[in-house]
């Protein structure tokens, strides 16, 4: 299972240097239930897909929306998690207008292209992190990124950072990649997400890393 | 799109003139050479400007170091040593972090007949702030190199400078400074060699790519990464770095052959191909 | 006694103490060990490559000249760091191919499908089923032979001018003696070469330490990987939450890059002491 590991709360390295998070519940319990013997590998997020085709590993969990550029690659199973709202933030006292202006995003996600259609200037920074000082010291207006990792820093800011006008979609759903050729492992992963669905354990697992997310499926 | 609608969309996509979207589908290799080749307008950029402000700070290191003047060659050494010895990776972080955390000061200094306005914000856009991290590491690296070769000039020449009678400015200009030019040259060509392909690494750290504007391997990650395949972006970008190197090569080749003119041939120092021995 | 149990409750000195000592924080410290083993094992590996390809441009056989300075040109015109974004994920699969046909001889099919690199389960390398330091010891092994072939070129520029710079009377004198070919290069040759290209290996060993960062580019958990992921700021999702402090990790790289630098710098000013005792200069 490869998995990237910065993106809190879906996965990251905790304190003990271990992969924990949403994801990591998620791909243990899934693979229970599939009878798989599950081992996770982190990888870097630009090498991610290019090393699944590769065979460095088998399945990605991680925070990856089925898009139809990726489909034309890689195989998704259904989706374990709804769209998540990409959200715009800004400096306290900020309007609707930051949406059509300067607006940081990570190099190459799916929220750069969706800022470059929209007609917004783009910055693009080598990590979400650098985004996040970026609109803190002014460089820009605002930051577009997805809701559930913006919503910690958004709390935790005090009064400084705010979200700013509706949420946006950005493609679809997050599920897990496999290879094209890798039809049945797809199968059983799907089997196992349908069968989480129907019993609510995955609404469990949403509620207890997500605040306020209840009852999704 | 056709190669003739891909040169024109994209040919100078890197300056921001042109189709504003990048190609997302049906990307063909047309658009990647293109637009792979447009970036490398910034690598150029950044070598030309680079080098050609660090000669002049270079120079001035050298002079200082080779000063007996504790004051000179104290902080002429730090400086070398500061720059040659940390990786330009993390030169490139450090100062990113430290422009971000200037002030926004916007001032107006007003010259009487031009007033010039300083804006910090400048500091953190490539186009800037990279080209000062750049202009200062090639300066140290140029500097220990120029240093080197005034070391290794013939003693003969300054003393018969002295014996006629220069001195000073003129002595230098004249005597000490084409001499050490003429020595340190085959280093030097090294050095331009290595920065050309350190201008890569710009926006790999901390220095954002403004409206997708990049250098030549920012493109190139772009296909990589849009493509899912790195077999066809990685050796473009290697192909245009080769040509860049070889331009270098031939510029760098043609000062050496007019700096060398008065020696006989066998004494002249042909420009091989290798790290210096002087450093 | 105080533990570390509790981080919320740890103020001052405590909580310092327990957030340098966690994990994450250890594997910080043993990355340092990873970047310098690297540096270990790329040093004698990079020799013997710069040998082998000096000698491959001095051979007599033309091939092995072409050989010889195709590499040296080819890997000296393009930056580093492009070598590194594509040379592994090259070898890996080239690796894997080996393997493939090696393993299971019986597979049928074409192993490039489209975009996938299909192999049999047992050709892939390391073995899907390999733990993550199985992962991390492959990727090391990538790293390691990116930077040995792309130094080895340099090297062997360094070690040729070396050899060309030995004075030929020195050779002629082992002629004159009935030595044979592979005797005077490994008698007279190889040796008298060292002193001639120290102060460019010396060079080369410095941009070497500096070319460490990209490590952290082949997927390497370097110190550059741990400066940015501990610094990053942190909510209180996290056990030991802080601001941006990147900038002070990456100080504390500098400091260590510095260290090494001069350090280097003090032993190879010994050896060339050393190597130019009876030098007439």
């Amino acid at each position: 299972m490869g998995v990237e590991a910065a993106y809190p709360p879906f996965s990251f390295i905790n304190e003990d240097g271990e992969v924990d998070g949403f994801e990591r519940d998620l791909g243990d319990e899934i693979c229970r239930r599939a009878e798989l013997d599950c081992v996770w590998v982190t990888n870097d997020w630009e090498s991610i897909i290019p090393n699944l085709v590769s065979g460095n590993y088998d399945a990605i969990i991680a925070a990856m929306t089925i898009t139809p550029e990726r489909d034309e690659v890689i195989d998704f199973t259904q989706e374990y998690y709804p769209p998540d709202p990409s959200s715009y933030i800004a400096l306290a006292g900020a309007g609707e207008e930051v949406r059509t202006g300067v607006i940081a995003a990570a190099v190459s996600s799916v929220q750069a292209h969706y800022i470059v259609d929209s007609g917004a200037t783009l910055v693009e920074f080598p990590s979400w992190d650098d985004t996040i000082a970026a609109v803190k010291n002014g460089e820009v207006d605002s930051v577009l990124a997805d809701r559930g990792f913006l919503e910690d820093i958004v709390n935790e800011s005090g009064d400084d950072i705010v979200f700013v006008g509706d949420d946006t979609t950005i493609g679809g759903g997050l599920g897990i990649g496999v290879r094209e050729s890798d039809g049945e492992l797809k199968d059983k992963l799907d089997a196992a997400i349908a069968a989480m669905k129907d019993d609510g354990a995955l609404n469990a697992l949403i509620s207890k890393w997500f605040e306020g997310r209840e009852n999704v499926y | 799109m056709s190669c003739l609608e891909s040169l024109s969309s994209y040919g100078l996509r890197a300056l921001g003139v042109g189709e504003r979207l990048l190609p997302r589908s049906d990307i063909t290799i047309c658009d990647q050479v293109v637009l792979i080749g447009s970036g490398m307008m910034w690598n150029i950029y950044f070598t030309v400007l680079a080098m050609a402000f660090g000669f002049g700070l270079a120079t001035v290191v050298a002079l200082g170091k080779a000063s007996p003047n504790r004051w000179l060659s104290a902080p002429a050494n730090a400086f070398i040593f500061i720059f040659r010895g940390s990786p330009l990776f993390i030169q490139f972080f450090l100062f990113y972090e430290a422009f971000v955390l200037l002030p926004k000061l916007a001032g107006a200094v007003d010259l009487g007949f031009v007033e010039i306005t300083l804006d910090t914000r400048w500091f953190t856009r490539a186009w800037l702030g990279a080209l000062i991290v750049l202009f200062l590491n090639t300066s140290a690296y140029s500097a220990e190199i120029f240093y080197g070769a005034l070391r290794n000039a013939p003693k003969g020449e300054s003393e018969a400078a002295d014996a006629i009678g220069m001195t000073g400015f003129r002595k230098f200009r004249r005597i000490v400074w084409p001499t050490m030019l003429r020595l340190a040259w085959p280093a030097y060509t090294n050095e331009a060699i290595f920065m050309g392909h350190a201008t890569a690494l710009v926006f790999f750290s901390g220095f954002p790519a403004w409206r997708q504007e990049g250098d030549a391997l920012y493109y190139a990650k772009y296909f990589a990464e849009n493509t899912y395949n790195p077999f066809i972006a990685y050796p473009i970008v290697a192909a245009y770095f080769m040509l860049l190197t070889l331009a270098l090569i031939a510029i760098f080749g043609a000062v050496n052959r007019r700096l060398n003119r008065h020696l006989a041939p066998a004494a002249r120092a042909r420009l091989t191909f290798r790290p210096q021995l002087i450093r | 006694m105080m533990t570390c149990a509790e981080p919320s409750s740890l103020v001052g000195i405590d909580w310092w103490a327990c957030y340098l000592t966690t994990g994450k924080h250890l594997s910080f410290y043993g990355s340092f060990g990873t970047v310098l083993m690297l540096l270990a094992l790329a040093a004698p590996l990079i020799l013997l490559l710069g040998i082998a390809g000096a000698l491959a441009r001095n051979a007599r056989a033309a091939p092995l000249r072409w050989i010889g300075t195709g590499y040296t040109s080819m890997v000296r015109g393009v930056p580093d760091i492009v070598f590194f974004l594509f040379v592994p994920i090259a070898l890996d699969q080239l690796f894997e191919y080996f393997r493939h046909r090696v393993l299971c001889p019986q597979a049928t099919g074409p192993v490039w499908q489209g975009n996938d690199f299909i192999v049999c389960a047992e050709a892939k390398l390391p073995l899907s089923s390999a733990p993550q330091s199985i992962h991390d010891l492959y990727g090391f092994a990538l790293a390691l032979i990116a930077f040995t072939v792309v130094f080895g070129a340099f090297a062997a520029n360094i070690i040729h001018g070396g050899l060309n710079a030995v004075p030929k009377g020195q050779l002629e004198a082992g002629e004159a003696v009935g030595m044979s070919r592979a005797q005077i290069l490994r008698r007279i040759h190889l040796p008298q070469m060292w002193r001639y290209a120290l102060p460019g290996l010396s060079n080369l060993w410095m941009i070497l330490i500096k070319a460490t960062p990209l490590l952290f580019l082949l997927g390497v958990e370097d110190i550059v990987y741990w400066a940015k992921e501990l610094g990053g700021a942190k909510t209180s999702r996290y056990a030991y939450p802080h601001g941006d402090w990147r900038l002070g990790y990456f100080i504390a790289l500098l400091a260590f890059y510095l260290l090494l630098t001069w350090l280097s710098e003090q032993v190879f000013a010994r050896l060339t002491r050393r190597f130019s005792a009876g030098l007439a200069r």
